[in-house]
């Protein structure tokens, strides 16, 4: 019996010293952050980061300003959680996964005096609801970046005569894989994004897709990725949130395999150690400290919310050791000329669709049938990705990329 | 010395009062974890639990909502049950009931409201009693092993309703319908919502309507169970198949008739989780509540009014658990963990309604070492 009272006093004690250290904190403002999943999973991992960078650099405590909400479905479990968040306090609510959107929205026209920012969503500016905003990273950018470094790998190899019959197409040209989600916006954007990256350094490739349909499936991409591996592709890249497809890579290259992947989202080093070239990445924190920065000081956020590099919220990982010598010279020289503007990943010149060059893309469906019918994206020489909505639009199939399902 | 006996039979006082007491000896050790896990004050711990449920008007509305759709699937097993028919395929009879409703909604939402609701509630109805007189009628014709065949019943149901997701999708690659009639100003707006008769915009009180349904369907199936010829010949099947066929039953036609009826109380659950609920209809509508009702029936002796306390239980502990989640950052499994040590111990605790423990202290000092 004495031991136990002795035990439950060592526990007692310990939890006042970790009461005596939570840091107080200096704001009751409140934040509701509703998350498709949980810290297990890449995608939401990135956007929890995000936040508790955000709520260090404003003086904010993890706990005591910020309502958690873990494992949300998309479906009205959604609305109840936002709606939850209220309850409890919060001034803005963020909800983290495309889905959520449509009961983001339910929960702002009956709360309008609550922020509600809908991650990754597209119909914020549609709604016309002044306190639902929707915010996307500028990705394509570090795309287009990740798709020089792929662009100065196949040089190097075709350099170094590493290229075997089997990694060209008919017609001659470098065969490249990408592992994709779904075909829609978001992927063909950042897949168009990335090829033109390899074509603006290493002109003569084509590049095959795959869809996995699943944003996160590792057996899928990973045998997706072997598909076009066995058909002789010598980068695969990826829009899907885990490491099947770069593991791919990893085993075919260390079997004697010309292969190289480019991940996306987190450093796929660990998983691939000699196939992984780099991976872009969101920096969430970029706009969470914004978002959160503004409504604290009462400000309004910005509808459409969209930055890359120039505000810092897109970045590649580390290059790998096998990366061709001089890539990252070439990657700052880059990333420098897409922050001054004077580099647009999706320039008229660099691209044709049907043999065309495309003068008129629309970036917004008005009508609900989607299909873009209006705002003209294809003005002043390049196509304004992320311009009209923070969410990707880029929706065209241009020629050199097929669509293998 | 601890001896084991077979209870020849127990108070309805002691089998309630062993539950009870199991309850809440589960509860204290998800207390004691919690605390452990988080260092918080137990009572913070326990008001937040119990928060989880009963903390705002919309927390009670939403555990009261939940229980009523996981009572619904319930009490559509029971008359399977009693049969000893295991019919584990709810999940399935679930979603196709859901589809059926979805159909009318989306496309049939011209008619006026109430008759549209009925339409829906019937549609709904006779989709899962199909659904669930499949397995009735193989087990009738060929005694084809129905618990077999309801399971995989449900991966159909599941790749049907992913079907209609996938051609009916709202945006181009999600896979999801989005909410039907959902959009304001069209004429099409709220219609075929069970709570557009009362709310009308995804409110709470919405759920009244919901309540006061299912417990409805408790009543009617208890009654049916207990007063009925057709309940009476569920009750002798279960039983014995043998004095049931001595007696004159058809026992092949009890089978599919209540597997008609158990499918399409399961469809009808499918009908509120689409109309009153989601307004919607995904792959995760029935969100593996079908396999969850197993369990309540189970507990519940296939006794309606128990499966609304048993529901009751597993949605507060579902909502504690995902308020401790929220509360102490911990991630979701946790409300897992917690609802897991619950199930265990009610279901651990029939071993003492079935078997009384001795406890002797006949060797006296030579046993304790």
């Amino acid at each position: 019996m004495k031991k136990l009272i002795a035990l439950l006093l060592c526990l007692l004690l310990a939890t006042a010293i970790f009461a005596g250290c939570s840091p107080s904190a200096n704001s009751d403002f409140k934040v509701g952050v509703v998350l498709v999943g949980d810290e297990n999973e890449g995608y939401t991992l990135a956007h929890i980061n995000g936040i508790k960078e955000a709520a260090k650099a404003l003086g904010l405590d993890e706990t005591d300003n910020f309502v958690w909400k873990y494992a949300i479905g998309e479906d009205e479990t959604c609305k109840t959680a936002i709606e939850d968040c209220i309850d409890q306090g919060c001034k803005l609510v963020f909800t983290n996964s495309y889905g959520h959107q449509d009961y983001a929205k339910l929960a702002a026209e009956q709360n309008p005096d609550v922020q509600i920012v809908a991650m990754t969503g597209d119909k914020a500016k549609a709604s016309g609801l002044a306190n639902y905003k929707n915010a996307f990273t500028e990705i394509y950018e570090a795309r287009f970046v990740s798709g020089v470094v792929a662009g100065m790998k196949i040089a190097q190899l075709e350099e170094e005569g590493k290229l075997t019959a089997k990694n060209y197409a008919k017609d001659g040209t470098v065969k490249v894989g990408y592992v994709g989600a779904y075909p829609y916006a978001e992927v063909v954007s950042g897949y168009t994004a990335f090829f033109l990256g390899i074509r603006s350094v290493y002109e003569n490739v084509s590049m095959q897709v795959l869809y996995t349909s699943s944003w996160f499936d590792i057996t899928a991409e990973k045998a997706a990725a072997e598909q076009m591996i066995g058909d002789g592709c010598v980068i695969i890249g990826q829009h899907a949130d885990s490491t099947g497809a770069p593991s791919a890579c990893e085993a075919a290259l260390n079997a004697g395999t010309t292969v190289y992947s480019v991940g996306y989202n987190i450093d796929m080093l660990t998983a691939a150690p000699n196939a992984a070239l780099t991976s872009p990445t969101n920096e969430w924190g970029v706009y969470y400290t914004y978002a959160i920065g503004a409504a604290m000081n009462g400000e309004d956020i910005a509808t459409n919310w969209a930055e890359g590099f120039d505000k810092d919220a897109v970045a590649l990982t580390p290059l790998g050791p096998n990366a061709a010598p001089g890539t990252q010279e070439k990657v700052d020289e880059i990333i420098a000329a897409l922050k001054d503007g004077s580099l647009h990943p999706f320039d008229q010149k660099a691209f044709t669709v049907g043999g065309k060059t495309v003068e008129e893309a629309f970036a917004t469906d008005t009508d609900g049938d989607w299909n873009n019918d209006a705002d003209n994206a294809m003005f002043d020489g390049y196509y304004h990705e992320s311009y009209f909505q923070s969410a990707p639009a880029f929706n065209l199939r241009i020629d050199g990329i097929t669509e293998l399902n | 010395m601890i001896r084991i006996t077979k209870r020849d039979g127990i108070s309805s006082l002691l089998s309630v009062a062993i539950r009870v007491i199991a309850v809440i000896a589960a509860l204290i050790l998800c207390l004691i974890i919690t605390f452990l896990f988080t260092g918080r004050d137990p009572l913070r711990v326990l008001s937040e639990m119990v928060g989880g449920s009963f903390g705002t008007s919309k927390r009670m509305w939403e555990f009261l909502q939940r229980t009523m759709i996981l009572s619904c699937i319930a009490v559509g097993l029971a008359p399977a049950f009693k049969m000893h028919f295991w019919n584990v395929g709810a999940e399935g009879q679930m979603l196709m009931g859901g589809l059926g409703a979805l159909i009318l909604m989306k496309f049939c939402w011209v008619i006026p409201s109430l008759p549209l609701l009925i339409l829906m509630a019937l549609l709904a109805i006779l989709f899962g009693a199909v659904w669930g007189m499949i397995p009735g009628f193989f087990k009738a014709k060929w005694n084809a092993n129905e618990t077999l065949f309801t399971l995989m019943m449900n991966y159909i149901a599941i790749q049907i309703v992913l079907y209609f997701c996938t051609i009916w999708e709202g945006t181009v690659g999600t896979v999801k319908i989005g909410i039907v009639n959902g959009e304001a100003g069209a004429p099409s707006y709220h219609k075929g919502w069970i709570g557009e008769m009362f709310t009308g915009n995804f409110n709470d009180k919405d759920f009244m309507w919901l309540v006061l349904i299912v417990l409805l369907v408790v009543v009617a199936m208890w009654a049916y169970l207990r007063y009925t010829k057709q309940g009476y010949e569920i009750s002798v099947v279960g039983d014995s198949v043998n004095t049931a066929k001595y007696a004159g039953i058809r026992v092949n036609k009890v089978y599919v008739r209540s597997m008609a009826i158990s499918g399409g109380v399961c469809g009808f659950a499918g009908f509120l989780a689409v109309s009153a609920v989601s307004r919607t209809l995904t792959d995760l509508t029935a969100d593996g509540r079908g396999f969850t009702a197993i369990i309540i029936a189970w507990l519940a002796h296939t006794n309606p009014y128990l499966m609304l306390v048993f529901a009751a239980l597993y949605t507060f502990m579902e909502l504690a658990g995902k308020q401790m989640a929220s509360a102490f950052q911990l991630n979701d499994y946790y409300s897992k963990i917690l609802t897991g040590i619950v199930l265990f111990f009610v279901l651990g605790c029939e071993f003492f309604t079935n078997y009384k423990v001795h406890i002797s202290k006949k060797h006296k000092g030579g046993a304790a070492k």
